[in-house]
């Protein structure tokens, strides 16, 4: 007899699963606002819904005239070596290393086809992720809704996050 | 690996049912693939489907959604369209090709 039905097909979870992820974004260095990027995308990607919450520092990653231009310091980071090498970068002389680390940086997560902050973010709507703005750091800031990108659906409270992504597993970066 | 009967051929697949044999797929196959997984086939996921497995012959990985629409030139807002949920997973699977390896 002809079988024409595969015996094995993957699981890709027809039915809603409800599984709802949150991720704070709280820091404004280039290597950190990935993290959160790259986990979002992923979770977008497995068909569950992301909510990013930019605070803080994150709060570059959402503000138009900042968000191409964040940038990575090996200053107070020791983690941190000479390519290749187990050498530490000598912290007397990182902080003037911060404009050459970002430029690699960029060129090496380029080379792997990563998007930059703008268009990860751009992406990460398309997928269907949802954008918050913190409405503390925005007053903090002295930024209005115009000076963020467009698709950030709101600038809300702690508490209204909270409410927004309950039964969310939660993620702060 | 286990091999299993589609579109009355003989296939290798892996545990979870991703093709794992190139040269075994046809279109007659990602029919029936499409099927299992609730897609109903239209030229726009042909499109995608051609361009995965035109570019695993040159890169050998599958691409992400991501250089789907780099360079596939299918955006990302229409492959969760067509493929709903899981769009690069889908896709592989009725381009019989692995799951992507990229993170992005």
């Amino acid at each position: 007899m002809i079988n024409e039905t595969p015996a094995i097909v993957p699981k890709f979870g027809s039915e809603d699963s409800g599984r709802k992820l949150a991720i704070i974004c709280s820091k404004g260095n280039l290597d950190m606002a990935y993290p959160g990027l790259i986990l979002g995308n992923a979770a977008l990607g497995e068909g569950i819904e992301t909510h990013l919450f930019f605070t803080f520092w994150g709060f570059d990653m959402i503000i138009k005239s900042r968000a191409n231009n964040l940038q990575f310091s090996p200053s107070g980071n020791t983690a941190l070596h000479i390519p290749g090498t187990d050498m530490h970068i000598p912290q007397t002389v990182a902080p003037a290393m911060t404009g050459m680390a970002t430029s690699m940086l960029k060129k090496q997560l380029a080379a792997l086809d990563i998007p930059n902050v703008p268009d990860f973010l751009e992406q990460i709507v398309a997928s269907g992720g949802h954008l918050w703005a913190c409405r503390l750091s925005a007053d903090m800031n002295k930024v209005d809704e115009h000076e963020l990108r467009d698709d950030v659906e709101g600038i809300i409270s702690a508490s209204d996050f909270i409410e927004m992504t309950e039964g969310a597993q939660l993620l702060f970066i | 690996m286990p091999v299993i009967e589609i579109a009355s051929k003989q296939v290798h697949v892996n545990d979870e049912g991703f093709m794992t044999e190139y040269e075994e797929w046809s279109e007659e196959i990602a029919r029936v693939l499409a099927q299992q997984i609730e897609v109903d086939l239209t030229e726009e996921h042909w499109k995608i489907i051609r361009f995965l497995r035109e570019d695993f012959k040159t890169e050998g990985e599958t691409a992400t959604s991501r250089r789907v629409q780099t360079v596939g030139g299918v955006p990302i807002k229409e492959q969760f369209v067509l493929f709903p949920k899981k769009p690069a997973k889908k896709m592989a699977y009725v381009a019989g090709l692995p799951k992507p390896k990229g993170c992005v």
